[in-house]
């Protein structure tokens, strides 16, 4: 099919649908968000997996000229399964492994809960590389943010060899989990890509407002990190965490 | 040519009869007819608007003077069936338009039928009154009550005719069963109850009692954030009381039997069609979601409309449809764009003729297409004022979907798609049919020979 939208062009213009869903008359209407979520995931997961395979090429690019010791680490970052341009795995096999903060009003019983790190562990153990179930290394497209049940901790040294993973990608600050790295990595290799849509992907964010605040401040330790970038990095978090929050927009 | 059934051949020639509505250009959003339906004579047609009133049109008597000319439908009743609300506890605005509209079989001399809006079902008793009592003891001609101490005599009150008057009144409110939008009802061939589905639950009521109904199915996942589907359009069969069928958001349809048990959240039959994987794309998911379902009049078929195609499902065979129309595969290199304009969110109806051989739904540039299932011939017209004269017969419209473009025909990027046709009807026995086009209703009826 042509298309004359990119990924991130349709998650943005997505994200304006269900934001103006909820000044419509007549309230929410749960179908046509749920359907625009799945537009959402669809774009997510493309979006991704082409950062992924970019990240990647520059892995194996770095790694032809890194000595052979290191390579190991690396398998880290490969990104076996890939899902192929064009292969959209149903939303339940991408699984929810987010650490966001997702408020859920059910309208029957009008009960307010908020979920905090609210992975959905079937989802989780599901997928082939789930590092909860300690199945091997996260691979980046199917763990979409920061590792299940593992905190980035920006500046904190953990084991040993996410230290040398760190170093070797020039990320930092060292230490973290294996997965931050590679995030920040992301982070700071498509800032200079950043297109005008991951700024507006950024502002809509922002002017969620108090329904999005846990997200944007999921990371408890977060004030540890350098403060500018805030939009980039809130993007790729939202990216990152799509799922969650879309089910919250959804389940209102 | 026996009305009602006949194919689409060369025979059926569709005229231009009426249409009802303004012509300005300026439309107030009220005015966009939401919903079509004859009653189960013909006699009567009935339309919603987003503005929550109803509009009612009887079909005059045929005179022999004129024979050419076949009953025109005229306005026969008008009047506010939904008002605006608010739900202060969701702080959610509840809007008017009617959804549907199902008439009820008519069982003496008021007909009655079943109006809906996002959250509450009316049923509305639409009588005539032709007489008017006159003499009353208590009251004087004006209506204003008399002191009883000044009646010296007392006199029987008589009917006295009067022009004709149409009046509509509610006779029962169906209201706080629904926590999602009512998206259709759908009356029970029993005649004594019917069902009202919203995106996640179907319910079904008695017509006598409006404080309580039955949930028949619930979808509703124990934990919103595993939401996969929704509820999308809902209707009893023709016959068989106990059986219904209902759709997806997923492109799924399926059949339930109330007697296996009080809850059917357990089909009888599941009807899917697998998906073909060289047509995947973004909006995939989109492209599938049903937005009609309708039983043949014989019982045995059941039409589904997706975004591009119609299907027609013997109930016999679930694993995937014995017919499929596309109605306008050209859009499907036009997704994106759609998507963007959310016209890729339009939910289009389709019906059956009364003998089950033509099935018609709607498109946009105020297209709209029929199928002959017998002959396999399709034709697409248009609803148009251009088109208005009298007994003017329709002619064929064709898009031109790539090259050279003939005289007559209009391409894709040439379609107007604010003029979308969502709302079609077919009369239960002749070649009539309505078609809304926004603010307009379309009456066109078969050539007479």
């Amino acid at each position: 099919m042509e298309c004359a939208l990119d990924a991130q062009s349709l998650i943005s213009i997505s994200l304006r649908k269900i934001h103006s869903s909820r000044t419509q008359r007549g309230g929410i209407k749960l179908h046509k968000n749920l359907l625009v979520s799945y537009v959402l995931r669809n774009a997510r997961q493309l979006y991704l997996s082409e950062r992924y395979a970019e990240l990647y090429r520059r892995q194996q690019q770095q790694q032809q000229q890194q000595p052979p010791h290191h390579q190991h680490q690396h398998l880290a970052y490969a990104a076996p399964g890939m899902p192929a341009r064009g292969a959209y795995p149903a939303p339940s096999d991408f699984g929810l492994h987010c650490s966001s903060q997702t408020t859920v009003l059910d309208l029957d019983t009008h009960v307010v809960t908020t979920v905090e790190n609210g992975y959905l562990h079937q989802d989780c153990c599901a997928s082939a590389h789930c590092p909860c179930c300690g199945q091997g290394a996260p691979g980046p497209g199917l763990s979409s943010a920061a590792g299940c049940k593992r905190k980035y901790y920006p500046g904190q040294e953990e084991e040993e060899d996410d230290e040398e993973e760190a170093g070797e990608l020039g990320a930092e600050p060292p230490g973290g989990a294996p997965f931050a790295p590679c995030k920040r990595a992301r982070f700071e290799d498509f800032c200079p890509d950043s297109s005008p849509d991951a700024s507006n992907i950024s502002n809509l964010i922002s002017i969620f407002g108090s329904g999005f605040s846990g997200l944007v401040s999921r990371q408890p330790d977060s004030s540890e990190q350098p403060p500018p970038l805030n939009g980039q990095l809130c993007a790729k978090q939202a990216l990152a965490s799509l799922g969650a929050w879309t089910r919250a927009i959804v389940a209102f | 040519m026996i009305p009602g059934i006949g194919t689409l051949t060369q025979d059926t020639l569709w005229c231009f009869s009426q249409v009802k509505g303004t012509i300005e250009i300026g439309t107030t959003e009220a005015d966009i007819i939401s919903t079509v339906e004859f009653n189960h004579t013909g006699e009567l047609l009935a339309t919603g608007d987003k503005g929550g009133r109803v509009v009612i049109f009887q079909r005059e008597q045929e005179s022999k003077n004129q024979v050419h000319r076949r009953g025109e439908y005229n306005v026969y009743s008008t009047f506010q069936s939904h008002e605006p609300e608010f739900d202060y506890l969701k702080s959610l605005e509840i809007e008017e338009k009617i959804n549907k509209i199902r008439w009820l079989p008519q069982q003496n001399a008021a007909y009655f039928l079943l109006s809906t809006n996002d959250k509450t079902v009316k049923l509305w008793k639409v009588s005539e009154r032709d007489k008017r009592p006159e003499g009353y003891n208590l009251k004087d001609e004006e209506g204003r009550l008399r002191d009883p101490a000044t009646i010296t005599t007392l006199r029987v009150p008589v009917l006295r005719p009067m022009d004709l008057m149409v009046e509509a009144t509610p006779r029962r409110v169906f209201a706080n069963a629904h926590t999602y939008h009512i998206n259709s009802i759908s009356v029970n061939s029993d005649y004594e109850t019917y069902m009202s589905a919203d995106d996640l639950r179907i319910n079904l009521w008695n017509f006598e009692i409006t404080n309580q109904s039955f949930n028949i199915v619930d979808i509703k996942p124990a934990n919103m954030e595993e939401l996969t589907e929704v509820i999308t359009a809902a209707e009893f069969h023709p016959h068989h009381c106990n059986t219904f069928v209902y759709s997806s958001s997923k492109g799924t349809i399926r059949l339930c039997d109330m007697r296996a048990s009080a809850l059917c959240d357990r089909h009888t039959k599941f009807f899917e069609e697998p998906e073909d994987p060289s047509n995947r794309s973004f909006f995939s998911e989109i492209i599938s979601s049903i937005s009609d379902v309708k039983f043949s009049h014989s019982g045995r078929y059941i039409m589904t409309r997706d975004y591009l195609t119609v299907k027609v499902w013997d109930l016999n065979m679930e694993n995937r449809p014995i017919e499929t129309y596309q109605v306008h595969d050209y859009l499907r290199s036009k997704l994106c764009s759609l998507y963007e304009n959310d016209c890729i969110f339009d939910k289009f109806e389709c019906v059956w003729n009364g003998s089950d051989s033509v099935i018609m739904t709607g498109s946009y540039n105020n297209f709209f297409r029929m199928f002959d299932r017998n002959t396999k011939r399709d034709v697409t017209l248009e609803a148009s004022r251009e088109n208005s004269k009298p007994r003017a017969i329709l002619k064929p419209r064709k898009v031109c979907v790539g090259g050279k473009r003939r005289k007559d025909e209009i391409s894709v990027d040439s379609l107007d798609f604010s003029k979308k046709i969502l709302h079609t009807a077919w009369h239960p026995s002749e070649n009539i049919i309505a078609v809304a086009a926004t603010n307009n209703l379309y009456i066109f009826q078969d050539k007479v020979n």
